[in-house]
C-alpha cells in the first residue's frame, strides 16, 4: 500500500514540472493553479471528511478569514504579508477549536449545522463591514512580498502552488499512516472501538477539524495574494458546497481523490462555458452521473476496477 | 485485595433497571464468567465497567480506585481491553491496522511529528506492524496479516477483536460472547485461545453463552436475571444452585 501510495506523489511531482513548460498560454497557467490551490484546501477538507468522516459545510467562511487577513491587515496596518497570513491562520484555528469543541461533545452530525451557521456569520461580516472589507465589491490585495522581492508574475506563483501542493500530498499521505491517521480512521470506522483502545474521541475530531480549517484559511492567504482582490464571493456558502462536492466527486478518504476532484470541478465550468446558459444544468447532471455510477468517488472506483488499492 | 470490586451497581433507562444493586469481586489472574438469560443485563455490566455507560449508582474499584464513570478512553489507559458481543471492527481499515489502532496509547501520537514523517515515529511504526502480526498469529490470524477487514469472515473477526484488544497489552480484559455465532470447531479454537490469554497472566472477564466453555474456562461463575445478582460461586457450585436451574430450567424452585 505505501510504496504505491507514495509512487503517485512521484507522479503527481513530475506532471507539475513539466507542465509549465507544455501549456499553451497563461489562461491554462491560472487555471492550473487555481485547480492547485483548491487541491491544497481539499486535501485538509478529505481529512476531516473522508478520513474522520465528521463534515463541514463553511470551509469557505475559514478561506474567507484568511483572504481577508492578508487583504485588511497589510492595507490597514501595515502588517507584512506573512505576519498578516499567520495571523489569519491563527485566529481560523482558534474560532475553529471554539466552535468544535461543545460540538463534539454531543453524538451525531452537528457539525455540519454548525460551520453550515458560521459560514454563513463570516460572509455576511465580510459583506457588511465595508469599512474596513469594501463590503460587496471586495478590496485590493497587496503583493505578496518573499524575502526581498515581490510575487507578481503567474509562473512565479505556479512554482509557489506547485510546491505547496506537493507538500501537502506528502504530509497528508505521512499522517494517513501515522498513530494519529490511523486513530482519526478508526473512529470513523467505529467510534465506541476506538475509544476502549484509548483515542481521547473528542480531543482528535477538534485537532483535525482545527487543522482543516488552518489549510482553508492559509489557501485563502494565498488566493487573496495570487488574485491581487478578494470579494466575500469567495466564503460564500456556494463555495462551502464545491469544496465538499470535490471531495466526494474525486473520492473521500482517498488523497488523489481529493486532486482529481479539485482539478475536475475547477476546469469543468470553464470546459462547459460553451453550452452557454446551460453549464450548470450539464454541471449538475455530470455530478448526478458520478454519484450514481460511482457513489465512492472516482479514484476509489476506478482504483478498485483496475484491482490496484491506493 | 481483589483486582476489581463492584458494589451495589445499578443503571437505570427510564423505567428499566438493566442493572439493579449487583456487587462481586475479581481477583487478579482468574477467569471469570459472566452468565445468565438474554437479557439478564451481562453487556449492559460490561458497558458500566468498561466506562460506555455511566451507572446510576453504585461503585466500581480497579485496584482500590473508584473508576465509576469515567470515560472508555480513560479505562484504557489504566488496562482495561474489552471486545464487542456485536463486532466494532473498523471496516474502512485493513486487518492489520485495526491491531494496530489497539497499541494507540503506546505511541508517540504528535500530529506535527506524524505529518512530517519523523524516522523515529516511523521505526516504532514498523516494529509494532511486526508485533500486529505476531498477535495475529497468536490468535490464530497468520493468513489475514495482508487482508482488508471488510473481507473477512465473521469469526476471523471475533478474533480480530481479541488481538486488537491484545495490543493494548491490557492487564484486565473483557470478551463479550467471543464464540457467538462460531461453529463447534471455532468454538474449541476460542476456547483454547481463551486459555493462553489467562495463561499469559491477563485477567479475563468473559460473557458466553456457551456453558461447556464456561464450565471449561473460568475459576469463578456470575450468574444474573433481570438485572439482578442470581449467584456466585465456582463452577460447581453455581451448577448446583437451585435458583440457577430454576432460571434455565423454568423449573418451580
Amino acid at each position: 500500500m505505501q510504496k504505491n501510495a507514495y509512487f503517485g506523489l512521484f507522479i503527481v511531482m513530475a506532471i507539475l514540472a513539466v507542465l509549465p513548460f507544455v501549456l499553451p498560454n497563461s489562461f491554462y497557467v491560472d487555471l492550473v493553479i487555481r485547480m492547485a490551490i483548491n487541491a491544497v484546501i481539499v486535501l485538509g477538507l478529505n481529512l476531516l471528511i473522508g478520513f474522520a468522516g465528521q463534515i463541514s459545510l463553511g470551509h469557505a467562511g475559514f478561506l474567507g478569514i484568511g483572504a481577508y487577513a492578508s487583504a485588511v491587515l497589510p492595507t490597514h496596518f501595515g502588517w507584512h504579508p506573512l505576519l498578516a497570513m499567520g495571523a489569519g491562520a491563527a485566529v481560523t484555528g482558534a474560532l475553529a477549536a471554539l466552535v468544535a469543541r461543545p460540538i463534539f461533545k454531543l453524538k451525531g452530525h452537528y457539525l455540519a449545522m454548525a460551520t453550515l451557521g458560521l459560514g454563513i456569520i463570516i460572509n455576511i461580516v465580510l459583506r457588511n463591514e465595508a469599512t474596513w472589507t469594501g463590503g460587496p465589491d471586495g478590496m485590493p490585495v497587496p503583493a505578496m512580498g518573499l524575502f526581498g522581492f515581490e510575487l507578481t508574475s503567474d509562473k512565479q506563483w505556479y512554482w509557489v502552488v506547485a510546491l505547496l501542493l506537493s507538500v501537502s500530498v506528502w504530509a497528508s499521505l505521512n499522517l494517513i499512516d501515522s498513530p494519529f491517521g490511523r486513530a482519526l480512521r478508526a473512529l470513523h470506522g467505529s467510534e465506541v472501538a476506538s475509544q476502549v483502545v484509548g483515542v481521547d474521541v473528542v480531543r482528535y475530531k477538534v485537532a483535525i477539524f482545527v487543522l482543516s480549517a488552518v489549510f482553508a484559511s492559509l489557501m485563502g492567504s494565498i488566493t487573496a495574494h495570487y488574485v491581487g482582490f478578494v470579494t466575500p464571493n469567495l466564503a460564500d456558502f456556494f463555495h462551502s458546497i464545491e469544496l465538499v462536492t470535490m471531495v466526494v466527486i474525486g473520492g473521500m478518504a482517498s488523497v488523489y481523490g481529493s486532486l482529481v476532484g479539485a482539478v475536475l470541478l475547477t476546469a469543468l465550468p470553464q470546459a462547459l462555458a460553451t453550452f452557454e446558459g446551460w453549464e450548470t444544468v450539464a454541471f449538475g447532471s455530470i455530478l448526478m452521473v458520478c454519484m450514481i455510477f460511482m457513489p465512492k468517488g472516482l479514484v476509489p472506483t476506478l482504483a478498485a476496477k483496475f484491482g490496484k488499492g491506493e | 485485595m481483589a483486582m476489581l470490586e463492584v458494589s451495589n451497581l445499578s443503571i437505570h433507562f427510564g423505567g428499566v433497571k438493566a442493572v439493579q444493586n449487583v456487587s462481586f469481586n475479581i481477583d487478579a489472574g482468574i477467569v471469570y464468567a459472566v452468565i445468565g438469560p438474554n437479557g439478564a443485563g451481562k453487556t449492559t455490566l460490561f458497558n458500566l465497567i468498561t466506562g460506555v455507560y455511566k451507572p446510576t449508582t453504585g461503585e466500581i474499584k480497579l485496584d482500590g480506585e473508584s473508576i465509576g464513570g469515567k470515560s472508555p478512553n480513560e479505562l484504557a489507559t489504566r488496562g482495561v481491553a474489552r471486545t464487542f458481543q456485536n463486532l466494532q471492527i473498523c471496516m474502512n481499515m485493513s486487518a492489520i491496522e485495526n491491531v494496530m489502532v489497539g497499541a494507540h496509547l503506546r505511541l508517540d501520537r504528535n500530529l506535527i511529528k506524524a505529518a512530517l514523517r519523523f524516522p523515529a515515529l516511523k521505526r516504532r511504526d514498523a516494529e509494532l506492524r511486526q508485533e500486529a502480526a505476531q498477535l495475529m498469529a497468536f490468535v490464530g490470524l497468520e493468513k489475514y496479516v495482508a487482508a482488508r477487514a471488510d473481507a473477512m469472515s465473521y469469526g476471523a473477526l471475533k478474533r480480530l477483536e481479541i488481538a486488537r484488544a491484545l495490543a493494548m497489552k491490557p492487564r484486565l480484559i473483557f470478551l463479550d460472547e467471543p464464540a457467538a455465532g462460531l461453529n463447534p470447531k471455532e468454538t474449541i479454537e476460542v476456547d483454547h485461545l481463551v486459555r493462553k490469554i489467562a495463561d499469559s497472566g491477563v485477567t479475563v472477564v468473559l460473557v458466553e453463552h456457551d456453558m461447556k466453555m464456561v464450565m471449561n474456562l473460568s475459576e469463578r461463575i456470575l450468574v444474573l436475571d433481570y438485572g439482578k445478582k442470581l449467584a456466585e460461586g465456582t463452577g460447581e457450585e453455581v451448577r448446583r444452585n437451585p435458583d440457577v436451574i430454576a432460571a434455565y430450567l423454568g423449573a418451580h424452585a
